[in-house]
């Protein structure tokens, strides 16, 4: 099975963020990056794919230069080669914009499967997956937690909300978006690392895949979020903090 | 504004994030613009349920391949229909697991991108949404002639309005048959099934003791049910644990696991993203103990603690135990 992996490079969790001085997007300088986290099930699935099928992985990645560091830990994970689409304005295209990219890119390569996680810990939108299986022309499934490779094409196990869970079956070629959880993750191995170096990364400009469209939605400012409920913080020694919230708790909320 | 509202249903009822969708529909535009549209192999009941809230019409969208959800199906039957709607400006969804899988193919399908997950709208119409995991809200505006594809997340409108709470007079009904034929579905969904049956039900719970990845190993686990234990409440956790496998997929709080109201909500190591949020920001008393002063967990909190678990927790276990003695 050929499969192709999108994925995309997010601030790390635990990095402090600071809104830029002109609001539309963080401060990018000194900021610690990481593999999105759906998109590092999604390249799990896929290499367990293969490890029980055969094929080639793919990674699939778009931004400018420091994603390549994120490319290399999927290569040094144990994807074959990669591919990464030399984006300085990312932020600037919408959704569709960036889908628009990734799926030029993956058109020349004819997989069988396209994956990619949920959704990104960044932007949050949820929606590249689903909108590449329509550039692409191809069925698609979203929220999937399990894959499974049968005569006629997948047969993936979907979850749905509060608990509960279906599965679709499809024909290949198919795009799927991965949930986290599904599988445990590996890590990149000594020698892994060591043949990361030596895999192919090809870097295509985004010029090379058609010009950009105007974006539908623009993201016109950002801010720190509006508090829903005044917090009382209990300040002091951990015994202190202790000892006044257990008063707080039994005689003004009266929950103990 | 002329606005497209796409209800979703659930066991033949309308879904509460349905109305709620019309409620954040009513600040782009007046009841009467507003069009519903309920979509399946029968909708009549759902028709009937829709047109007494008040708003311009209902189109009853029917075709029997969509009797289950299908997204080739439902995108197929909503870009006939919203082509067969002249002067649609908007098209509203509740952010549902749903919506997430056909709405962004259907408004690719125009040429657009769907702002999902609003949070908040703003004359212009500025669209809030939440950035980084909820550590940033970001506004977004929309630009172009196509219509503006939106969906509501869940509890961010309310429906105990006059407005949405609909009148006497039903609105009129229209039958709307989309072009559907077999051979353009191509996935074949099964029944939604459960695990396992679900032996805890946090809902009911009157404690509730939630621990998040802050906890960072599971050797750190007996810390939390020690508080739990001197509380007499249940456990619970966020996503990440139980993916961990540290703690059963059944008490997981959130989007994709239970949601619960329970009278005191202790939130341990947890960051608060809107996926666990919204499975808990109905208890009645919310506390937060976590090393990050800006974590989101905060925004909902009544009371919080910044500092390291790893002292707060077996403090806190303490003083319970004193003061419940």
């Amino acid at each position: 099975m050929k499969i192709v992996v999108a994925i995309k490079q997010v601030p790390d969790r635990d990095a402090p963020v600071r809104i830029a001085a002109n609001a539309k997007w963080i401060e990018e300088r000194d900021l610690q990056w990481a593999m999105n986290e759906p998109d590092a099930y999604a390249l799990e699935e896929a290499l367990q794919l293969k490890e029980k099928h055969g094929g080639e992985v793919i990674v699939l990645s778009a931004g400018p230069e420091r994603v390549g560091s994120t490319i290399r830990e999927a290569l040094a994970k144990g994807a074959d080669r990669a591919i990464q689409i030399m984006c300085g304005d990312l932020g600037a295209r919408d959704a569709l914009g960036v889908a628009r990219l990734l799926a030029e890119a993956i058109k020349p390569e004819n997989p069988d499967l396209v994956l990619t996680g949920l959704q990104s810990e960044d932007l949050g939108l949820g929606q590249t997956g689903v909108i590449l299986a329509e550039l692409l022309g191809l069925p698609h499934a979203t929220l999937i937690l399990h894959v499974e490779k049968t005569d006629a094409g997948l047969k993936v196990r979907r979850e749905l909300e509060e608990g509960w869970f279906q599965s679709v079956e499809m024909p290949l070629p198919a795009v799927l978006t991965m949930q986290s959880g599904g599988n445990k993750l590996r890590y990149a191995t000594l020698m892994g690392i060591k043949r990361a170096k030596t895999k192919e990364l090809r870097a295509v400009n985004a010029a090379e895949l058609g010009t950009a469209a105007a974006p539908v939605a623009t993201l016109a400012q950002i801010s720190a979020p509006k508090k829903q409920k005044s917090t009382q913080i209990l300040s002091g020694s951990a015994k202190e903090a202790a000892a006044a919230l257990v008063e707080k708790l039994k005689m003004e909320a009266r929950v103990l | 504004m002329s606005v497209l509202l796409v209800l979703e249903e659930s066991g033949g009822k309308i879904k509460r994030a349905s109305w709620e969708t019309l409620a954040a529909a009513l600040k782009l535009g007046p009841a009467q613009d507003v069009t519903a549209v309920v979509i399946g192999a029968q909708t009549e009941t759902l028709a009937a349920e829709a047109a007494t809230k008040g708003i311009g019409k209902v189109v009853r969208v029917e075709h029997p391949l969509l009797a289950h959800y299908t997204a080739d199906g439902f995108c197929l039957a909503l870009h006939d229909l919203i082509q067969s709607q002249n002067g649609t400006k908007c098209v509203a969804f509740p952010h549902t697991y749903q919506v997430r899988d056909y709405a962004p193919a259907l408004a690719c399908k125009f040429g657009q991108v769907l702002i999902g997950d609003v949070i908040a709208i703003e004359d212009g119409p500025l669209f809030t949404r939440q950035l980084l995991q909820g550590r940033l809200t970001g506004t977004y505006r929309h630009s172009g002639a196509g219509p503006c594809f939106v969906s509501v997340q869940a509890g961010a409108f309310r429906t105990d309005t006059p407005e949405t709470q609909g009148n006497a007079e039903p609105a009129p009904i229209e039958l709307f048959t989309p072009t559907l034929d077999a051979a353009q579905i191509r996935t074949k969904p099964s029944e939604p099934f459960r695990e396992s049956a679900q032996t805890v039900d946090l809902g009911s719970a009157q404690r509730i003791v939630s621990v998040g990845r802050g906890i960072k190993e599971e050797a750190n686990m007996p810390m939390i049910a020690a508080l739990a234990s001197a509380l007499d409440a249940e456990l619970a956790a966020s996503r990440p644990i139980c993916d961990s496998g540290w703690m059963p997929l059944e008490r997981q709080v959130g989007s994709s696991g239970q949601t619960v109201a329970p009278k005191l909500y202790l939130a341990v190591g947890i960051s608060g993203a809107i996926q666990h949020l919204v499975g808990m920001k109905g208890s009645q008393c919310i506390v937060a103990i976590n090393k990050d002063p800006d974590a989101p967990i905060f925004e909902v909190a009544d009371y919080g603690i910044v500092g390291d678990l790893f002292e707060v927790v077996p403090a806190l276990t303490e003083a319970v135990k004193a003061a419940r003695q």
